[in-house]
């Protein structure tokens, strides 16, 4: 079968890879490109894991398929902090314990990010409904929304 | 690996012609959110994809004879976020809105919750109740159908090969009408109905006469259930306990559900009744003007 050659963006920079029609965009993110932040959990759509923006919209990769990424705009956890600096999604991850075997971890960065850009000061009800497509399950969630809760206080400029 | 091929066609006819070109099986494509589960499982082996998502108007809202217009492939998201749609079909919105996650949002749309025809598909029964029609476009040119005439059973429909739906016709609202969908699961996100309901009513004023309904049950048959008996009983009523127990009944009477882990017979079966019940007051509140949350 004939690869398909496709050109898109990537965290921002322009990526070219070749890929085959049933492979997915978390296949070819892991495996073609190298970006091995987004993981593979159910494959199936179910833990979103493998979280990205696709054009600013939150989907899982597992459910696109590389050839879709053609002309497109793609951001994953990779690209979500600034060089050395976190984002604060990151930052509040940490200093809350939001995670134990991180597994889920890039899936709910680039999940989280994507409420508080929209909704820069959700409720806890508002939080847990965003990420039920993210499973965890070492945590227990409530570390999980309050590091998202005081990740809005940062980006509100409400707390540091 | 097998001799997939995925092409996305920026015209109907080129999506035709591709359709109808195929020697094998051939998947049109919107969201794929049950189509790459589908793939990946191995339990379709397609030779072609055609995904529809390039074709204009596909993927967006419009207003037309005073009615609205969802292109086929438009995403839960974005429709959630039409004011139009909204106002005037709360309970489509509210029903797309329950499939899969926000993820599964940015992607999933009523034509493939449709055309996957699953008895439980979240956004079906509103959808029938809201006497919706479906654009369909073939290598025979263009037909329009009602919506409960598509899915034939579980997985099929009654599509041609060369075949998709394009657009669905939401017809002109009347003044005093609204809509619902409520489905019945153990927990509150993220799973697939026991038993799910849509119904669309007209009132001849708020809190008045019901002049016009439509009632659809999912998960309790082969496919989803456009059932005019429950209709039947509550037109020409204020939705009185009489009305509301000829629903409930009407509603049982209806479901030939199976026995899975989901749910038992018996069990859909009353639960059916119930939400039929709980569905009819929300779509009347509505109708009435009131403005009622229902998950």
């Amino acid at each position: 079968m004939a690869k398909s050659y496709v050109s898109t963006t990537i965290n921002g920079e322009s990526a070219e890879f070749l890929c085959e029609p049933q492979q997915t965009l978390l296949d070819v993110l892991r495996d073609v490109i190298g970006l091995t932040g987004s993981k593979e959990g159910c494959a199936s759509g179910d833990c979103g894991a493998c979280s990205v923006m696709l054009d600013g919209t939150l989907v899982c990769s597992c459910l696109v398929l590389g050839v879709e990424a053609e002309g497109k705009s793609i951001l994953t956890v990779e690209g979500v902090a600034q060089g050395e600096k976190l984002h604060p999604v990151q930052q509040k991850f940490l200093e809350h314990a939001a995670l134990q075997c991180g597994f889920c971890t890039p899936g709910l960065i680039v999940a989280s990010k994507a409420l508080l850009d929209q909704n820069p000061n959700p409720t806890e009800t508002e939080i847990r409904y965003w990420l039920a497509g993210n499973l965890c399950r070492c945590t227990g969630y409530d570390k999980i929304v309050r590091a998202v809760q005081d990740a809005g206080a940062v980006m509100r400029g409400e707390a540091s | 690996m097998s001799g997939l091929t995925y092409t996305a066609p920026t015209s109907v006819d080129d999506a035709v012609k591709l359709l109808a070109g195929s020697s094998g099986l051939a998947k049109v494509m919107s969201g794929g959110t049950d189509l790459l589960v589908q793939l990946r499982s191995g339990r379709l082996k397609p030779e072609l994809i055609v995904d529809t998502k390039k074709i204009p108007g596909i993927n967006d809202i419009r207003e037309e004879n005073g009615g609205l217009v969802v292109g086929a492939a438009t995403p839960g998201h974005v429709v959630e976020a039409n004011a139009a749609m909204n106002k005037s079909w709360p309970g489509v919105v509210e029903a797309l809105d329950l499939i899969g996650s926000q993820q599964v949002q940015g992607r999933c749309s009523l034509a493939g919750n449709l055309c996957n025809a699953s008895p439980a598909a979240d956004s079906v029964p509103a959808l029938y109740a809201s006497g919706a029609t479906a654009v369909i476009v073939g290598a025979k040119g263009r037909r329009e159908a009602p919506v409960e005439s598509v899915p034939a059973g579980p997985g099929r429909t009654t599509l041609a090969k060369d075949e998709f739906i394009l657009e669905f016709k939401f017809p002109a609202r009347p003044a005093n009408s609204s809509d619902a969908y409520l489905r019945f699961i153990p927990r509150t996100e993220m799973d697939i109905a026991v038993v799910g309901c849509g119904i669309s009513l007209t009132l001849d004023a708020p809190n008045g006469t019901i002049t016009a309904a439509r009632c659809s049950l999912g998960a309790v048959a082969p496919t989803v259930l456009l059932v005019q008996a429950m209709a039947d009983a509550i037109v020409g009523s204020k939705l009185d306990d009489a009305a509301l127990a000829k629903l409930d009944a009407a509603a049982q009477a209806a479901c030939k559900p199976i026995n899975d882990k989901r749910g038992t017979i018996e069990y859909r079966t009353k639960v059916a009744g119930v939400l039929a019940r709980r569905v009819a007051k929300i779509a009347y509140d509505r109708a009435s003007g009131k403005t009622v949350k229902a998950h």
